[in-house]
């Protein structure tokens, strides 16, 4: 899936992603209309279904408020991409259905607005700006069993249909 | 500070891997491998409105285990608009449906007080919460992180979750901290050596006298902020202080866990509190954590001594020492919220709030409300705080251009009265 590259620095919060003053609104469309509010006005009001988001370091450090990844997610984040996450952050992005992937060799090529193609399946990301072609280590069998059905919940109904 | 890598012949386990072990119904793990692990207790406070939605839409009817599911409301008590109120009813609700025996409405306090304090963290358990600081019941031996609502939904449904067994730091800590020096600016110091990435994924062992003969509050203090540099869990191993603190409180049996000998940590640390200068994390990160001398002078607009980090009756009784009988700054505004109700009573029945009200502070009931910005105490533009909370994020207490300093209780209060960052130990002599 095609789109375009938001870019960040190392330790984004999760207080700057979705601050606190919004935490009492589960509405996703409400989330996705504050998402990154105090980090950069721009974003939700630029942000196309299919762009991505790539941070720095230590992505989604602090608070374990999943409406940082949920306000990602449903403003058309396709997947994050970071040098390194905070584990809190990590595991809500995947139990959301949001692949949060660790690649600080892609981060390094990417620049703020460049476009791009995402292929989780191969593991590949293309650079439309360079023609490049970046691989990126693939996510865990059962990671990405859990982004395929859609998210933790769905997987959970999943298996407990299967009786498992 | 000092480090060095951990032995090259692994014999024992650490803390983190027996109890996953335990937890997982295995003989022993290893770091790195992915464990199904099954949880003592699973906490959530004001964010068990979005877990229930989530719950429901899994369609079960009942969760694993009431036993083992807290709850209770801390994050904007009473409820500060419609849309909390609207999430404290559904929790309610819930709560009745389930029949869950363990719930506390908005009047019992901060969840990682009212936890411990009630005997539902114990040692050798494997908790979690959701909530990031869920790392303070470490303080007790036990091992606990933080989840997101989710996560938790798929806990109160299966009780279990995956866990990848976490690499260990060994932190030991030698000295007395000198007058007017405390957990939090040891916690701080390591943070800023550590960095905010520090420990990201690993699980981290104190160790050494200065925490043996550290209270279990300082142990909360430095288990909370582990979290700020991004460990999973943060342990305190328990000790003859642990057993008297869970002395009539303990819900349920507990079988302590250690670390063996020869176990294999990581990284290993060694700080020294002897000479340690209070410690200040200035914004917009908390890994940026300088002496107070370096800061000490900058004017402030609000002080606030509380939250799951220091919000205990040690901790209001330091900063009531430095102001009883004097009088607030004018310029400054003091907001003091007792972490739990029964740390409130205790402050009351000793004097050390009406210290406070005299002074010209203003104290507020237990629950987080301006350690994240939801509510009691936001600021407007361009203002600063000094605060015994735990987060110096852009934004975290009110209007991004804000600032938010991290200090002692004491720093506060000196600060409180000074009217800028001040020294506590001037007090002390």
């Amino acid at each position: 899936m095609k789109g375009k590259v938001w870019k960040y620095g190392d330790d984004v919060n999760t207080d700057v992603i979705l601050p606190g003053r919004h935490l009492a609104n589960y509405d996703p469309k409400f989330l996705a209309s504050v998402a990154m509010e105090d980090l950069d006005k721009e974003f939700a009001k630029g942000v196309k279904p299919g762009d991505i988001v790539v941070g720095g370091r230590n992505f989604g450090c602090g608070s374990s408020r999943e409406q940082a990844a949920t306000c990602l997610s449903a403003a058309g984040v396709q997947a994050v991409v970071a040098n390194s996450f905070a584990r809190i952050f990590y595991r809500n992005a995947i139990n959301l259905g949001l692949p949060a992937i660790q690649a600080p060799e892609l981060v390094e090529k990417l620049q703020k607005g460049d476009e791009i193609e995402l292929d989780m399946a191969a593991g590949t990301v293309k650079i439309l700006r360079t023609g490049e072609t970046v691989t990126f280590r693939p996510l865990p069998p059962f990671i990405m069993e859990i982004l395929t059905d859609g998210g933790l919940i769905p997987h959970l109904k999943k298996k407990m249909a299967k009786g498992q | 500070m000092m480090q060095s890598l951990g032995e090259s012949m692994p014999v024992g386990k650490t803390i983190a891997q027996k109890i996953l072990a335990r937890a997982g119904g295995k003989e022993s793990v290893e770091v790195g491998e992915i464990v199904d692990a099954k949880v003592d207790r699973a906490m959530s406070h004001d964010n068990a409105a979005l877990v229930s939605k989530h719950f429901a839409s899994i369609g079960l009817s009942k969760v694993w285990d009431r036993d083992k599911i807290v709850l209770l409301m801390d994050h904007r008590v009473p409820a500060n608009d419609i849309k909390t109120a609207e999430g404290h009813k559904k929790i309610r609700e819930f709560v009745a449906a389930q029949g869950l025996p363990n719930f506390f409405d908005i009047k019992e306090g901060i969840c990682h007080q009212v936890m411990p304090e009630h005997g539902y963290a114990l040692p050798g358990q494997l908790i979690v919460g959701t909530d990031s600081h869920t790392t303070t019941y470490g303080a007790l031996g036990a091992m606990s992180t933080g989840i997101g609502a989710t996560e938790m939904a798929g806990v109160w449904a299966t009780g279990s979750l995956w866990l990848m067994v976490p690499k260990s730091f060994k932190i030991t800590v030698r000295g007395k901290f000198p007058k007017g020096v405390y957990p939090k600016d040891l916690i701080l110091r390591i943070i800023g050596e550590l960095k905010a990435d520090g420990a990201d994924y690993a699980s981290v062992e104190y160790y050494g006298p200065t925490i043996r003969s550290m209270s279990i509050g300082g142990r909360m203090t430095i288990c909370n902020m582990s979290m700020e540099m991004g460990a999973k869990s943060a342990i305190c191993p328990a000790d003859k202080k642990t057993m008297k603190y869970l002395e009539g409180r303990a819900k349920g049996h507990f079988t302590p866990i250690y670390a063996d000998k020869g176990a294999k940590y990581e990284k290993k640390f060694k700080f020294d509190v002897s000479a340690l200068e209070p410690q200040v994390a200035c914004p917009h990160t908390v890994d940026n954590v300088k002496p107070i001398s370096a800061v000490a002078g900058t004017p402030i607009n609000q002080a606030i001594i509380g939250s799951c980090t220091n919000g205990r009756l040690e901790d209001l009784a330091e900063g009531a020492a430095i102001l009883k009988g004097k009088t607030v700054h004018k310029n400054v505004r003091l907001i003091v919220a007792p972490a739990s109700r029964t740390v409130y009573i205790e402050a009351s029945k000793k004097g050390i709030l009406a210290t406070y009200v005299a002074a010209g502070g203003v104290v507020i009931n237990p629950g987080c409300g301006p350690c994240l910005g939801a509510h009691e105490g936001i600021m407007a533009a361009g203002e600063r705080c000094i605060s015994s909370t735990n987060r110096n994020f852009k934004g975290r207490m009110g209007d991004p251009t804000s600032e938010v300093y991290l200090a002692s209780p004491a720093a506060v209060a000196a600060s409180a009265l000074e009217g800028v960052i001040a020294d506590p130990r001037r007090y002390f002599q």
